[in-house]
């Protein structure tokens, strides 16, 4: 059945005006009808079923919409998905005048923000001419696990997916776009400029390349003048300058340069790779390294355990931090309280922490806590008082005595490590 | 006291740091850039190494000012090669290392001052034909042919690189911070200038340079079929509210709905 739904503002109108004599049949004909709540009886006296009036609404309560929106245009309004946004438009680019180049970081396999706004700055240039639209094909190294290409404006996407392009490789990964800029010759190359990744690939795309990128790009423009058609606007002299330049083939842009493609629907089919030199890397990649958690910034850790006031057991709460991992956190009570150094204290008088992963043991979530917090992913927290304000931002609470549930992790962590350690002796 | 490192032993590793005039943040004054000094720092460190300092730019008193702090952490003598205010600084800074070329070339990632795209460093090792890499951390251990080095990631991560000698390797805020930088050496210390010629970037001078202006805010745009969604995002609260809540479970159910959270965020890899 097509998605489209057709309306009929006239029988709209009569299924909302209750005094029109073809009220009855038009409610039968849109569906409402089903259990009418009025209807003339045998006498030709008008009957009327209360309860058949309304609808129930999304908390079990019966409610009476009088103002048209659900006789008239149905249960689901027209382009609703369902879930609030309207519908996107599908769009197909099938011979493109031209290829947009996106290297998106894909931190963790998915697409960042930045990513998606540079996809965006992509759109912008792809589809600047109605008449010869350009396809964006974004190039992503490795595995991704991002399912939501299309809906991120991507046309065309080429997976280079080899074990010598794995891990810090940037001289192979060179190479393999080297061979993508012969082979599909795109009019533009887009990458985030960000510290690793996109920053440092794109400078070593233009000096092989030849070209003088636009670094720190945060903004473009119209212009025929120039040679591709733009005139960029870029950051420079670390922040303190804005240059306004033609736009080069390459270019770096910043994060919320444009804005990301939030109404088409883009088809993102996959494009086979060339043949990828054989490049020589000078640079070889050992692997990562441990690190001391204790030893990483609060501001930068990526998993922290927070302690606050309802920590009796201090010496159960440091071994479960080392035993998980993680980057030792405090509220201020634990630090006035002098349990904690005031380095580890999170919340609007101490760090503003970015953690991925937040766990708050007998933390009960005082507002200028949450406000530390604030830009984690995911919050867990561990308390006795189940109606405190720390459950309400967790992402998974657990109710119960902190010291047996960290002891119980510790526990529990270590079997799973003992469990993995004998894995890797069988392999 | 000259550092160690600076006399030139037989056998000892020949690094060359790549300087250049910084500018304070705040009150605009010349300075050692951030993070060349660390790069000098991180040369410093190094055992049995000639440390010499390269800078390619103009010779007037802020400039020197600047480039005397360098001079400041140990060091006798800089190589200033002189440039006009418009030139491109990257052939003669080719032709001087293709002269003397260094095992390993250390550098900031970015000028502070200039049009500071942080490219220098990549177009030096493509016409140089050395690798290059990224992020220093830290200089593990040197061996006649490779070099074994910290690389800094994002939230404090580090990766372990082995790099052919020689080597470009750029350094930004992960280094150790510099050492201070003493008046007295400041002021002994030689600027010995040597001439090259000056090639103007011809790019540079076709674009406008402004003073950055501040980026406008992204409003956050509701987009939405009816006004009562439109309405219900914008009398949103912000947080969420759609977490699981365990009640009633023992401490080992407890423990264990939080390790699959953090085995699914992938935070538990590095156990062992």
């Amino acid at each position: 059945m097509s998605e489209i739904v057709r309306r009929d503002p006239r029988k709209e109108w009569i299924a909302r005006n209750r005094l029109h004599p073809e009220h009855l049949d038009v409610l039968a004909e849109l569906g409402e009808g089903a259990a009418p709540s009025e209807w003339p009886g045998p006498n030709g006296r008008i009957r009327r079923d209360p309860h058949a009036v309304g609808f129930t609404g999304p908390n079990g309560i019966k409610r009476i919409d009088r103002s048209g929106v659900q006789q008239g245009a149905g249960r689901s309004s027209a382009g609703d998905r369902g879930d609030g946004q309207p519908a996107r438009q599908r769009v197909e680019i099938e011979s493109p005048a031209f290829l947009v180049a996106v290297v998106p970081d894909l931190a963790g396999g998915r697409l960042s923000s930045h990513d998606r706004d540079l996809l965006g700055l992509a759109r912008r240039l792809a589809d600047a001419d109605p008449q010869a639209p350009g396809a964006v094909v974004a190039i992503v190294f490795g595995e991704a696990r991002e399912s939501g290409f299309a809906e991120a404006g991507v046309d065309r996407l080429v997976t280079l997916d080899e074990p010598r392009l794995a891990g810090y490789a940037p001289e192979a990964r060179i190479a393999a776009l080297s061979a993508i800029e012969e082979s599909l010759s795109p009019r533009h190359w887009l990458l985030p400029d960000s510290a690793l990744g996109g920053g440092e690939l794109g400078r070593r795309l233009a000096a092989r390349l030849g070209e003088r990128p636009a670094a720190g790009l945060w903004q473009i423009e119209p212009d025929a003048g120039s040679a591709l058609g733009w005139h960029a606007t870029c950051r420079g002299a670390a922040g303190s300058l804005d240059i306004r330049r033609d736009l080069p083939r390459v270019a770096l842009a910043l994060a919320e340069c444009a804005e990301p493609v939030s109404e088409t629907v883009h088809a993102a089919r996959p494009l086979a790779p060339p043949a990828l030199p054989e490049a020589f890397s000078r640079v070889e990649d050992l692997g990562a390294v441990a690190v001391d958690p204790a030893s990483v910034a609060l501001g930068e850790a990526e998993f922290i355990l927070a302690a606050g006031n309802g920590i009796r057991d201090w010496e159960g709460y440091h071994r479960a931090a080392t035993a998980l991992g993680a980057t030792e956190g405090a509220s201020r009570v634990a630090v006035d309280d002098g349990f904690m150094p005031r380095d580890r204290q999170v919340g609007a008088t101490g760090t503003w922490v970015t953690a991925r992963v937040y766990v708050a043991v007998g933390i009960s979530g005082a507002i200028q806590h949450l406000q530390g917090i604030q830009r984690c992913d995911k919050v867990v927290a561990v308390n006795v008082d189940p109606g405190c304000d720390m459950i309400k931002r967790a992402d998974l609470a657990v109710i119960g005595d902190s010291a047996a549930i960290l002891e119980a992790l510790v526990t529990r962590v270590e079997q799973a490590r003992q469990e993995d350690g004998g894995k890797r002796d069988a392999a | 006291m000259p550092h160690e490192t600076t006399k030139n032993a037989a056998g000892a590793l020949d690094v060359a740091v790549l300087v250049s005039v910084g500018r304070h943040p705040v009150t605009g004054r010349t300075r050692r850039a951030d993070q060349d000094a660390r790069a000098v720092e991180a040369a410093l460190t190094l055992n049995k190494a000639h440390v010499r300092l390269i800078h390619a730019g103009r010779h007037e008193t802020d400039s020197e000012t600047a480039l005397r702090g360098y001079l400041g952490m140990g060091f006798e003598g800089l190589t200033l090669i002189e440039q006009t205010r418009d030139a491109d600084v990257l052939p003669a800074l080719t032709s001087t290392l293709r002269e003397a070329p260094p095992r390993l070339l250390l550098c900031g990632t970015r000028a502070e001052t200039g049009e500071g795209s942080g490219l220098l460093p990549y177009l030096l090792a493509e016409s140089l034909g050395w690798p290059i890499v990224t992020g220093l951390a830290e200089i593990e251990r040197i061996e006649p042919e490779h070099v074994t080095l910290l690389q800094a990631l994002p939230r404090g991560q580090r990766r372990r690189l082995r790099v052919r000698l020689p080597a470009v390797i750029t350094v930004d805020e992960a280094a150790p911070a510099p050492r201070q930088s003493a008046f007295g050496p400041a002021r002994r210390g030689r600027l010995v200038v040597s001439e090259q010629v000056s090639r103007p970037d011809a790019a540079l001078a076709g674009w406008t340079l402004e003073p950055a202006r501040p980026r406008p805010k992204r409003l956050k745009v509701v987009k939405a079929a009816s006004a009562r969604d439109r309405f219900k995002a914008a009398a949103a609260k912000a947080e969420g509210g759609g977490g699981q809540v365990l009640t009633d479970a023992t401490p080992e159910q407890g423990a264990e709905a939080i390790v699959k959270l953090l085995q699914d965020e992938g935070v538990l890899r590095r156990l062992l």
